[in-house]
């Protein structure tokens, strides 16, 4: 059981990251990895979001969205109610929601925290790194505990990913690049290369 | 904004002002789908629909938005439309829905979307918007073919499905490249694609913020 959520784990962490592999959130990936700290904190919010909003989307689908989800309610018919297309629609009103409460709740009773993730909370909304885990989750159909797993490791990875990139960056700015390749282009073509690192886990069985 | 020509609004996403090349906005959930030319040319008029809906739906509705919720109204427009294309495309390309996965679902948070939305169909007419969000969707196809086509080419040596390159194994000369099939090629590709951009117009160039000095030599200081 623990050995199947530790390679559950590591496999949302290195072999399936977020960033490199599927090529999520790369918005935000890219706009903010200028400054270690601003990435750090960024990628902070996203596994603290990503941990709440997969298995509360998991919820969602399995007590109102599935085929049959709704037979708790003991209505009549409820058996064959199948609202899974209204999936999308749920899920980013869900991620959409929960952003601002914890938005709230941070400000109310965190605010050091709040102070230090703020800016980059609103962000997350449309980082679709976090819609994604929700859709990967639905579509391998993780039970809930694998859904907590897998939304810790898939924002853990994309951290990892957006600090190290991060990093990069910082000593890239001293090198010189040719000037049409400045900026955005160089970035990209560092990202395939870590991409392409981060390739050598895609061994790993566990 | 009157002034704006048919033609303008919907070339000059296009070429001059490409989303993903200059505006960096939307790579985010399409280059995994990239591999071959003709997901991309789903995905692209699936992104076309949806961006020139979106935009026409949220112009004529802008009068009656709060300004304080229209991110959510934004969004609950974009999701049924994409709701209604991922139900088309599973209705009537089964295969291909299956191939393009949880990406249809990712236009939802596609940053030219919403930020054509934003920044465009709140100002603008119906028709205007519905033509702007056109051509924002076509620069984005354009970029996601042109990438497709090299990938698909030198990855399995053809184009469309159809075989250009003969590859070894069944007894031609080319020697398929694995590695454009694989994901990191597809940031190769467009770095070089926002390369070859950017020399030709020398003014989107971004400012280093560092210039070294040619020739110069690292100050080391002496050790003690």
């Amino acid at each position: 059981m623990f050995e199947h959520y530790l390679s559950l784990f590591v496999k949302a962490v290195f072999v399936e990251n977020m960033a490199l592999a599927f090529f999520l959130g790369m918005c935000t990936f890219l706009a903010v990895s200028k400054k270690v700290s601003s990435a750090i904190g960024l990628g902070i919010a996203v596994v603290v979001v990503l941990t709440i909003t997969v298995p509360v989307n998991n919820l969602i689908l399995t007590y109102l969205l599935k085929e049959g989800a709704l037979t708790w309610t003991g209505l009549e018919g409820a058996e064959n109610i199948d609202l899974s297309f209204l999936g999308l629609l749920s899920y980013i009103g869900v991620i959409a929601a929960l952003v601002q409460i914890l938005e709230m709740f941070l400000d109310k009773f965190v605010p050091s925290l709040y102070n230090a993730l703020g800016v980059f909370l609103p962000l997350i909304t449309v980082n679709c790194a976090i819609l994604g885990a929700s859709l990967f989750m639905v579509e391998r159909s993780y039970n809930f505990g694998e859904s907590v797993i897998y939304g810790a490791g898939a924002g853990f990875g994309w951290a990892l990913a957006i600090a190290a990139l991060a990093g990069i960056r910082e000593k890239l700015k001293y090198s010189d690049v040719p000037a049409s390749l400045q900026g955005l282009g160089i970035t990209f073509i560092t990202v395939g290369l870590m991409s392409l690192g981060f390739m050598s886990f895609s061994g790993i069985q566990l | 904004m009157a002034a704006d020509s048919v033609k303008d609004v919907v070339l000059s996403p296009v070429f001059k002002n490409n989303p993903i090349a200059l505006q960096v906005l939307g790579i985010c959930s399409a280059l995994a789908v990239t591999n071959s030319m003709s997901v991309s040319l789903v995905m692209g008029l699936a992104v076309i629909a949806v961006t020139a809906c979106s935009n026409l739906f949220v112009s004529l509705i802008r009068q009656h938005i709060p300004s304080s919720i229209r991110i959510i109204v934004q969004m609950t427009i974009i999701a049924s439309l994409v709701i209604v294309v991922d139900q088309v495309l599973k209705a009537y390309a089964y295969e291909m829905s299956k191939q393009l996965s949880v990406f249809v679902g990712l236009i939802i948070t596609n940053c030219i979307v919403m930020g054509r939305a934003e920044a465009y169909a709140m100002q603008n007419g119906p028709i205007m918007s519905f033509l702007d969000g056109v051509g924002n969707g076509l620069g984005y196809a354009v970029i996601l073919l042109i990438v497709g086509f090299f990938r698909e080419l030198f990855g399995s040596g053809s184009v469309f499905g159809f075989t250009v390159l003969t590859p070894v194994q069944d007894g031609g000369w080319y020697v398929p490249n694995g590695l454009m099939l694989l994901p990191p090629s597809a940031f190769f590709v467009i770095g070089l694609i926002i390369w070859v951009l950017r020399s030709i117009r020398t003014e989107q160039v971004e400012k280093a913020e560092y210039r070294i000095v040619a020739n110069s030599k690292a100050k080391i200081k002496e050790s003690v």
